[in-house]
């Protein structure tokens, strides 16, 4: 028999006896950052295609979203720092070898741009919001005039936040689960699906479902591809990657990842999402919040399981 | 099967736990490290030094407190001149600050009350407790005799109670460091070579070639300077050989690994003794100058050879030879240890002279990288009339017992139950610093003597178990803000050592020495006591030595030269204090007394079908039980666990980090659970726990209900017949997974 | 200059004074540590191995905990000591996940902290507090680029591992295995 202990000193809180650094909060965070890169890449790639008129949710009501979500999801990683009152050292210094330092300048940038966006079209969205002050009458149309600029900004900021918030945890080496190169492309399919999923709840044009149905259902697919591709990348790793696999496939995540995040939460919703392209007639709702909800399981997941992972020697 | 840092993740609860935990933002705001940190390096900067020596175990290494402007003391260090721990403390020693700053420290004086008929403690002043305590020993005396009044003590506020004591006209003393601990190896030894080991041994483990262990488990008890002789042994590439039933750290480290059956070590060391004198193996020249008996030793072990002792040892016979050789290759620089709690089976005198005499064979005694001898510097005594005779004392209760040379804990226990055959009974006691509830055997015993009582006054800086049966308790200050004696002990070189106040006793606490003084004063003992402050106690001595208290206090320890040689050098002559003069191999005086004059191998009971062997030992980071509750070392280890052979756990299906509850041989079940360890550092008829742990005390806010106590589970106790050891290894345990306590 | 342990297993007894040691002289509250002790076991009895070691913080050459940090409060100084500005810390918990070997934790005043090999006293010349005091000398501590030191010494004449090599950190504590 081999045994492995602790004599003494390790009960480091949140370390020992495995690692619970990261919470709901960062889980929270990556589901709401990924999701408002979805939103704001469509919006911005249908608006660059000219589809301004047939996409209305996609490029004006849905986009209320983005701005919340990321407003909240930095809500969410203020609360998880640890030492809060020097959060402004973030931007002091731009380190290239940090994703997380990567993730606060996109951050700054795509946060405010999406509230600009939305600014752009807020009498759109609520017809009937009527802007008091001239001044802001006339920013709004300056924003207007510049629409496109924006939206070639935000074609590159959705994405790099999209895989930044997989190479958040890509990055660490530490932890096997989440040391794999597919993770960055994993979390952009999994944001712009989620996205995908939620201007679908916007939508109320059956052109505009159909694409976005379609866009999503190709999505699933290329996510259930990479999943499996990461599955299989670990199987053919070393020790410590086929554990950390142990704990997606037959370990304490098994449940929550096969039946939340693979079966209802990408399954399912492209069986539905596939029914309703045939013809038949299904409540857009379901397979979006199923979508949605796998989405945000997946992320707290990867979060929870990757902390267990780790090197042993 | 596999347990690792791993199988944690088994046991974790499905992962949306984490929600609930999240740190404090109102914590997080309140702090400024950079302030902080600022403070700290400003005073890092000015901190002082003053010298003291430890009492967190018997060691007693010197050291240097370092403390910051505010007088807090911020971390003790080693003595770099000291012999007993050359600048290196162990972890004990280093947070030995932990048992100034324990805030569940007693306070201030209690004396028992009884409110609204349920008896409580009241807060008193140390007049009243001090007045209550006087006008005790007084009755006492008229009543009873002064002799009635025991004392139970251990470490350095015992010697200033001793003082009171014996000037107050008892002579009723005892500590359990005696017959619960290293008694028969005094014994033993003193029988064979006329000489006690004492404290430190003078085993000179740094130039030794081979040492062996016999159930020593030096790494685990931090003896300080032996732990580091026996790594620089290592490292000067020394056989260690140890014979345990458990794989100890020090078994780890050693080349051979003897996993001996508990109870048949005397089987194995005669053995030895048969493979060195039938090959021709021992010391000639030495056996023929300085030992008795050879020749009756050698007729003796004829039949014990290690085929003989395979049987019973199961260890082979060419592991035997192997090791008899490797021990007779090394001698004379060879060390045969003789252990220190060595109270195992009720023969153990007689296993420690099987010891000596093995050592006596090999002629390490007085040999260089054998058994130094060694020297101290005797402390003038400070002038005093001298102390009454009393009648009757520990001798007297301890007659039983003609090897004796101390006073017999247990059965001073003993006499303290009523019993009309008792002529010798005793009345009242004081306890100083030793927890008796966890430290002798057979806690029934003591609770009914405690209960029979008219009065007891307990001494002590934690509120340890004991406290709970005082009628009046004293807070002790602690080591770190008290004058003691002057530490002289045995070793290579005599030294002393100072111990001083670093800061003023917390809360409302005092010294020993002023409590015996108060004490002493109330019965009109001024004339033992002639000096206001310890302090001048100490000066006079030192000007007697030949130094001073100022130098004492710029170096903390001072080295003096030797009067005798180190060893005994070839050829010299030499004479041992045994009735022959020699090393005796056979004892005249054990025959005439009707023991046996040479060891014999005896069989020791078995654990019945379904109990396991009880064996318990020490970890490194505490001190018996008085350091569980200290915030540092609890932090390294805060309960025992109870170590399980797999193949048995797999047998009575328990896992690792179960918790458990004992049941023992006589049904007594422990009061606490304790978690298992299964490993395969034990073996299949014993299960093992470190020794100090389960206080009962909720005072003890880290300590309580933490792990089992092994003292609770001794029930059956082996009494050597020759000095009244109390063997404590006899004791069996069943395991039982539901807790027996409910319902 | 390469700051470097080098730590003798066949010595260590795991009594924990480097803990101790190392929480007085840099005031780690209690319950937290940048040192412990690991015990493996192997083998059947009675035929076992048991392995003590001490460790800590490594002190990577290729310290993932400096590369991921946002801020710049993880960094290197002269002799390769990894150290941690409070100050610069915002807690993120980024270096925490990305060290393999779990050395740091959260201070409770919010900051990340970790061994420094206590490099306050270093600047003094004096060794590491748990080199300094360890009752079996089992530590050792010097400059590997110092090919007479001892510890370069030691890592030429015994057999030494170092810890989770497969994750590639380049480590600095050196374990003495034979």
């Amino acid at each position: 028999m081999q045994e492995e202990i602790f004599i003494s000193g390790r009960h480091l809180p949140k370390i020992d006896p495995f690692l619970e650094i990261w919470h709901w909060q960062i889980s929270t965070y990556l589901f709401l950052g990924g999701l408002s890169a979805g939103i704001l890449f469509f919006a911005a790639l249908f608006y660059l295609l000219g589809k301004e008129n047939d996409m209305k949710a996609t490029i004006k009501t849905a986009t209320i979203i983005a701005p919340l979500a990321l407003i909240i999801g930095l809500g969410t990683l203020f609360i998880d720092l640890s030492h809060k009152l020097y959060f402004w050292r973030l931007y002091t210094t731009v380190r290239i070898t940090s994703p997380m330092s990567w993730g606060a300048w996109v951050l700054l940038l795509i946060t405010p741009l999406s509230i600009l966006w939305v600014l752009s079209y807020s009498t759109e969205i609520f017809p009937s919001l009527n802007l008091k002050f001239s001044w802001l009458k006339n920013f709004q149309s300056f924003l207007i005039k510049n629409r496109k600029l924006m939206a070639i900004a935000l074609i590159p900021l959705s994405i790099i936040l999209g895989v930044y918030t997989g190479i958040l945890l890509s990055a660490f080496n530490a932890r096997p689960l989440w040391n794999n190169a597919i993770l960055g492309p994993l979390f952009l399919t999994s944001g712009l699906s989620t996205g995908a999923a939620s201007i679908l709840l916007f939508s109320k044009s059956h052109f505009e479902r159909k694409i976005m149905s379609k866009i999503d259902l190709a999505l699933i697919f290329i996510e259930l591809f990479l999943i499996t591709h990461m599955l299989m990348g670990m199987y053919a790793g070393s020790q410590v990657q086929l554990e950390a696999m142990q704990i997606l496939v037959s370990g304490d995540y098994t449940v929550m990842f096969f039946v939340f995040v693979i079966i209802l939460g990408l399954l399912i919703p492209a069986v539905l999402e596939l029914t309703e392209l045939i013809g038949f007639k299904v409540p857009i709702i379901i397979p979006s919040l199923l979508v949605l909800m796998g989405g945000l399981i997946f992320r707290i997941v990867m979060i929870n399981a990757g902390q267990l992972t780790r090197y042993l020697y | 099967m596999t347990t690792s840092r791993r199988t944690f993740i088994k046991i974790s609860a499905l992962g949306l736990g984490g929600v609930a935990a999240s740190t404090s933002v109102l914590k997080v705001f309140g702090a400024n490290t950079f302030m902080g940190d600022f403070v700290q390096k400003k005073t890092a900067k000015r901190l002082k030094r003053t010298a003291t020596y430890c009492e967190v175990c018997f060691w007693k290494c010197a050291e240097w407190a370092y403390s910051n402007d505010n007088g807090e003391i911020i971390k003790l260090i080693g003595n770099d001149i000291d012999p007993h721990c050359n600048g290196r403390l162990c972890p004990r020693g280093t947070g030995g600050v932990g048992m100034l700053n324990d805030e569940d420290r007693l306070k201030t004086p209690l004396i028992r009350t009884t409110v609204n008929g349920e008896q409580t403690y009241r807060e008193a002043t140390w007049q009243e407790a001090l007045d209550l305590i006087a006008s005790k020993m007084k009755t006492v005396k008229e009543k009873y005799g002064a002799e009635s009044f025991a004392l139970f003590k251990h470490g350095s506020p015992g010697s200033h109670l001793e003082h009171l004591f014996k000037a107050y006209g008892s002579d009723t003393i005892a500590e359990p460091a005696y017959a619960q601990c290293r008694g028969p190896r005094e014994t033993g030894f003193a029988l064979t070579f006329g000489a006690w080991i004492g404290s430190p041994e003078p085993t000179d483990i740094r130039d030794t070639k081979c040492l062996v262990l016999i159930g020593s488990h030096i790494g685990e008890n931090m003896h300080n300077s032996q732990v580091q002789e026996m790594s620089d042994a290592i490292d000067n590439g020394a056989t260690i050989i140890t014979v345990d039933p458990r794989l100890s750290t020090a078994a780890s480290k050693s080349k051979h690994w003897l996993a001996i059956k508990p109870g048949t070590d005397i089987a194995l060391l005669l053995a030895w003794m048969n493979v060195i004198i039938n090959e021709n193996l021992y010391n000639k020249d030495y056996i023929e100058k300085y030992t008795f008996g050879f020749d009756k030793l050698k007729e003796h072990v004829k039949e014990f050879t290690p085929e003989w002792a395979y049987g019973i040892t199961t260890i082979k016979p060419e592991e035997i030879r192997k090791t008899a050789r490797i021990m007779a290759n090394a001698a004379p620089a060879v060390i045969v240890h003789p252990g220190r709690h060595v109270v195992w089976y009720g023969d153990d005198s007689q296993r420690e002279r099987a010891i000596a005499i093995l050592n006596g064979l090999l002629g390490s005694w007085g040999k260089r990288g054998g058994f130094y001898l060694n020297e101290s510097v005797s402390l003038p005594k400070f002038p005093h009339p001298d102390y009454p005779k009393p009648k009757w004392g520990w001798e007297a209760l301890g007659r039983k017992y003609p090897y004796a040379e101390m006073g017999i804990t247990s059965e001073l226990i003993k006499a303290s139950i009523p019993n009309k055959e008792n002529e010798f009974p005793i009345k009242a006691w004081i306890v100083a610093g030793t927890n008796l509830i966890n430290t002798v055997p057979q806690r029934e015993e003591i609770i009914k003597a405690i209960d029979s009582l008219e009065f007891i006054a307990v001494i002590d800086t934690m509120p340890m178990e004991i406290t709970g049966y005082a009628d009046v308790i004293l807070p002790e200050c602690t080591y770190l803000e008290r004058y003691d004696g002057i530490r002289s002990a045995t070793f290579r070189e005599p030294s002393i050592a100072l111990r001083q106040p670093i800061v003023q006793p917390k809360y409302n606490s005092k010294p020993a020495w002023w409590i015996s003084k108060e004490l002493g004063m109330r019965l009109n003992l001024q004339d033992y006591y002639n000096y206001n402050d310890y302090e001048e106690v100490i000066k006079w001595q030192l000007e007697k030595l030949g130094t001073s208290l100022e130098e004492m206090i710029q170096v903390g320890v001072k080295k003096f030269d030797r009067q005798t040689p180190l060893y005994i050098a070839d050829g010299d002559e030499y004479k041992f204090d045994t009735p022959s003069g020699k090393i005796e191999f056979y004892s005249d005086d054990l025959a005439s007394k009707g023991f046996d004059p040479m060891p014999i191998y005896k069989l020791h009971p078995e654990p019945p079908q379904g109990y396991f062997r009880l064996n318990y030992g020490r970890s490194p980071m505490h001190t018996f039980s008085r350091t569980i509750n200290n915030p540092y070392l609890n932090a390294l280890k805060s309960e025992n666990k109870l170590w399980v052979n797999p193949k048995i756990a797999n047998i009575i299906g328990i896992k690792n980090e179960q918790e458990v509850w004992l049941e023992n041989q006589d049904g007594i079940l422990s009061t606490f659970s304790i978690k298992v360890r299964v490993t395969e550092r034990i073996g299949w008829d014993s299960v093992y726990m470190y020794h100090g742990f389960g206080h009962n005390d909720k005072k003890l806010s880290r300590a309580y209900g933490k792990g089992i106590s092994d003292t609770q589970m001794i029930s059956n106790v082996a009494v050597d017949p020759l000095m009244g050891g109390t063997g404590l290894r006899g004791n069996f345990v069943k395991i039982l997974t539901e807790d027996p306590h409910k319902n | 200059m390469r700051y470097a342990m080098v730590i003798d297993t066949l010595k260590c007894v795991g009594c924990s004074d480097c803990v101790v040691a190392c929480q007085t002289e840099n005031n780690v509250p209690i319950g937290y540590c940048r040192d412990w002790i690991t015990e493996t076991v192997d083998g059947s009895y009675p035929k076992v191995d048991i392995e003590l070691k001490s460790e800590r913080c490594n002190h990577c050459n290729n310290a993932p905990c400096v590369r991921c940090c946002p801020t710049g409060a993880s960094h290197i100084v002269e002799g390769g000591i990894v150290l941690v500005t409070a100050d610069e810390c915002i807690g993120c918990g980024a270096c925490i996940e990305s060290c393999p070997y779990d050395a740091r934790y959260q201070h409770p005043d919010g900051y990340v902290d970790k061994c420094t090999f206590c490099h306050h006293r270093i600047e003094k010349g004096e060794l590491p507090a748990c080199v300094s005091v360890c009752p079996t000398k089992c530590m050792c501590f010097g400059d590997l680029d110092d090919p007479n030191s001892q510890v370069s010494n030691l890592l030429k004449e015994r057999k030494y591992k170092v810890l989770a090599p497969e994750a590639g950190t380049s480590p600095n504590i050196y374990y003495l295995i034979k």
